[in-house]
């Protein structure tokens, strides 16, 4: 007897439609075979299946059972086939009618005594079952928010004796109700906490309204990193189409927060420095997205930019230029999203010691050379802004508290605003100034853009219909400086 | 590419001690150009952010007035020295310590090449020959020898900056050294030498009456600035208590003047 379940494999972030084929010979000799390239976890679903499927009081079909996941040259990975096997399983051994099923997508993990776990990609896989027609999917209940958000019926489903019985008609189960349930709580960052470093402050202002990448330069204990995370707090709520673009891929990570389906605010995400170039930029081979794409419409921060291997610094280029990472594979190339902004720290020279008044610093020519090197000129004209950060006096630590971020992201959206709906031109003054200054300070070319993209964020947080000298000559102050852009 | 057998050098260079047996150049400036007023400026390879804009400083202005800018083509301060000179539209010559046609170390090929296009690189070895740690010293004897004047800007102890002043003073040429932080191991090299009877430099006009040339005179700028520097733009926010993108603004339009110079985050003032 045979029977057939839907369910959907993910290749990066594409939901592919896949059908699973069961057939129960009775009588036959018992086996139990999953064929159509399922990976190790997906062949475990074997003994979770057998196990669940006893534990939901039904039977388990004696005999030869054959699973087919089609089409098989698609490899299929991770624990999700879990439950739509062993729907297949059940239909054909006419436990559940065929006809129910055929009309239901399905997704989730089985545990040994038959509950249903959470996978991730469930906004993926719901968005693949709208697209291709079925409007039902029985995924796991605390998936049903994520599930939702696709704009399919989720029925929620505990446990696989409850999934049965539903598709049986023995019992009904409510689909869940989307709701946007209570706003996920924002960070409890706030700017207010960081003392002076007003001109950081600054550029973090900029940084945040313009999209700027931002480096942050000095020694130890200046302030660099407790800054760069604060960006997050002043950096307006996404608007709903990249809400839904950003929780794809913190779906497929399986990231997704069950009270809080949809990532409404700017994500942030700070890697640590001994990360491999996959974990970064995506692929691996499960292809999984990277802190890169994780950080899309958000923030990367790359704490200590300079102690991260080189090749994981070099792959941002493609992403900081594109928005976007393709990783090649002999089988096909798989895009993820990556339109993050970028933030390093820094310290000026390998033993910190450098730009602090009060410590010598002990680093040998060369050593501060391969330093400053690590950085590639490619990599460091990526950074529209460049700030250095000497250690403050004590009397500006024992200053009041700062600006609250509050305040700050209300001049920051504002003047996204006005980015959007109008950029202001430079004026002619503006522009021969900028030219003066870039064959005084021998700019590059892209030097030039950069320096009239700050110019122009600048003008736009001081509302000003036109940029102006003095909004070109701040934008020139945070240009990187000689040292290290040789 | 040229060489100088000795009977050919410049007279200064040809006076020391030991005068190299030739002198190979390479550049588009010519060989007349190692026989004009010469001033060396050496010092520390990892320099602080002080010394390089000092080095930079004098280059530029020693050589805006007519001066060659002589160095070692090195990392830190001889680097800004030759950059301060190319600044200035002067004429700076790099004195290498390996082969001719090697550019050491190699990130400098393109202050080599920017160099060689206006003025000279020049060397006692022939092409090929590798650099070795004891042809610094060596190489070190023709920077003083080819300069009236040395100008130590920063230098830790037993620092090379140290054996090319030895090399001037047993010339009896005169020698500068910039005063630097008593506490700081960079300036302790240079601080010894004004112990023991160098000349403090405090700007670059010092070096100019030495030698008997008439100090380039700009018309004064000034900006009631400049007097508080060195300073961050944070110590800069909490005395003119403006904002920080203001004195961002303020301090950008003084750098394109050229009046003050950034490094590692603290403003000072260049001239």
């Amino acid at each position: 007897m045979l029977a057939r379940a839907v369910t959907h494999a993910l290749v990066g972030l594409e939901p592919r439609r896949v059908e699973v084929e069961a057939h129960v010979r009775e009588l036959a000799a018992p086996a139990f075979a999953i064929v159509g390239l399922a990976d190790r976890a997906c062949q475990e679903a074997k003994e979770r299946v057998a196990s669940a499927i006893r534990s939901a009081e039904l039977r388990w079909p004696d005999g030869r059972i054959v699973v087919n996941l089609a089409p098989a040259e698609l490899r299929k990975e991770g624990s999700g086939f879990d439950v739509p096997i062993a729907l297949a399983v059940l239909a054909a051994s006419r436990q559940i009618p065929h006809a129910r099923l055929a009309e239901h997508a399905s997704i989730g993990e089985l545990a040994l005594d038959g509950r249903i776990r959470r996978v991730g990609g469930v906004l993926a896989v719901a968005e693949g079952a709208r697209r291709g027609g079925l409007t039902d999917l029985l995924c796991p209940s605390d998936a049903c928010g994520e599930a939702a958000l696709a704009g399919v019926v989720a029925v929620p489903v505990r446990h696989l004796a409850d999934a049965a019985a539903y598709l049986r008609g023995d019992l009904e189960l409510e689909p869940y109700v989307p709701t946007n349930g209570t706003a996920a709580p924002r960070s409890p960052l706030d700017l207010a906490e960081v003392r002076g470093q007003e001109r950081a402050r600054r550029a973090l202002e900029i940084a945040a309204a313009g999209g700027h990448n931002l480096l942050l330069g000095g020694p130890p204990g200046t302030g660099k990193t407790m800054l760069a995370r604060r960006l997050p707090s002043i950096l307006p709520r996404l608007d709903d189409e990249r809400a839904l673009e950003v929780t794809r891929i913190h779906s497929v990570a399986g990231l997704v927060d069950p009270a809080h389906p949809l990532v409404v605010e700017a994500p942030f995400r700070a890697p640590h420095h001994s990360a491999s170039t996959a974990a970064i930029v995506g692929g691996g081979p499960r292809l999984r997205p990277g802190e890169a794409s994780l950080a899309h419409h958000g923030v990367l921060l790359l704490d200590e930019l300079a102690e991260f291997q080189r090749p994981a610094l070099e792959a941002l280029r493609q992403p900081l230029e594109d928005g976007v990472i393709t990783v090649a594979r002999a089988a096909g190339t798989i895009r993820f999203p990556a339109r993050f902004q970028l933030v390093g720290t820094m310290n000026l020279c390998p033993c910190g010691a450098r730009g602090d008044p009060n410590a010598q610093c002990s680093c040998s020519a060369q050593r501060l050379a391969r330093y400053k090197d690590k950085l590639s000129r490619a990599l460091l004209d990526r950074f529209d802004l460049v700030v250095a950060m000497p250690r403050p006096r004590a009397t500006e630590l024992a200053a009041e508290p700062g600006e609250s971020s509050h305040a700050v992201c209300e001049r920051v959206s504002a003047a996204l605003d006005r980015l959007r709906r109008a950029p202001p031109g430079r004026t002619s003054d503006a522009d021969d100034f900028l030219t003066r200054a870039v064959e005084r300070l021998g700019l590059s070319g892209r030097g030039r853009a950069r320096v009239g993209r700050v110019a122009r964020t600048i003008a736009a947080l001081a509302a000003a219909d036109a940029v102006n000298v003095e909004h070109v000559a701040e934008a020139l102050s945070y240009r990187a400086p000689d040292e290290l852009a040789r | 590419m040229k060489a100088l057998c000795r009977g050919e050098l410049p007279l200064l260079l040809r006076a020391i001690h030991d005068p190299p047996k030739r002198l190979y150049l390479r550049g588009n400036g010519a060989h007349e150009l190692l026989e004009q007023p010469a001033v060396a400026i050496v010092g520390a390879r990892a320099c602080s952010a002080y010394g390089s804009q000092v080095a930079r400083m004098l280059g530029r202005e020693l050589a805006a007035t007519g001066v060659v800018v002589v160095s070692g083509l090195a990392r830190g301060i001889d680097a800004d020295a030759h950059r301060g000179a190319l600044d200035a539209g002067g004429h700076t010559v790099a004195v290498l310590g390996c082969g001719i046609d090697r550019d050491y170390p190699a990130a400098h090929a393109t202050l080599a090449r920017r160099i060689a296009e206006r003025s000279l690189v020049v060397s006692e070895y022939e092409p090929g020959v590798e650099p070795a740690p004891w042809r610094f010293p060596a190489r070190n004897r023709i920077i003083a020898g080819l300069a009236v004047a040395t100008v130590v800007v920063e230098a830790r102890d037993r620092s090379g900056a140290l054996i090319t002043a030895d090399f001037a003073l047993e010339e009896g040429r005169e020698v500068f050294a910039v005063p630097g932080e008593i506490t700081s191991a960079l300036s302790r090299g240079t601080n010894a030498l004004l112990r023991v009877g160098a000349t403090p430099l405090t700007r670059a006009a010092d070096v100019l009456e030495t030698i008997g040339i008439e100090p380039h005179r700009d018309a004064p700028v000034d900006h009631p600035w400049i007097a508080l520097l060195p300073a961050s733009v944070d110590e800069l926010v909490r005395v003119t208590r403006l904002d920080a993108g203001r004195v961002a603004t303020t301090l950008a339009e003084l750098e394109l003047l050229g009046l003050v110079a950034q490094g590692d985050g603290i403003f000072r003032a260049a001239q």
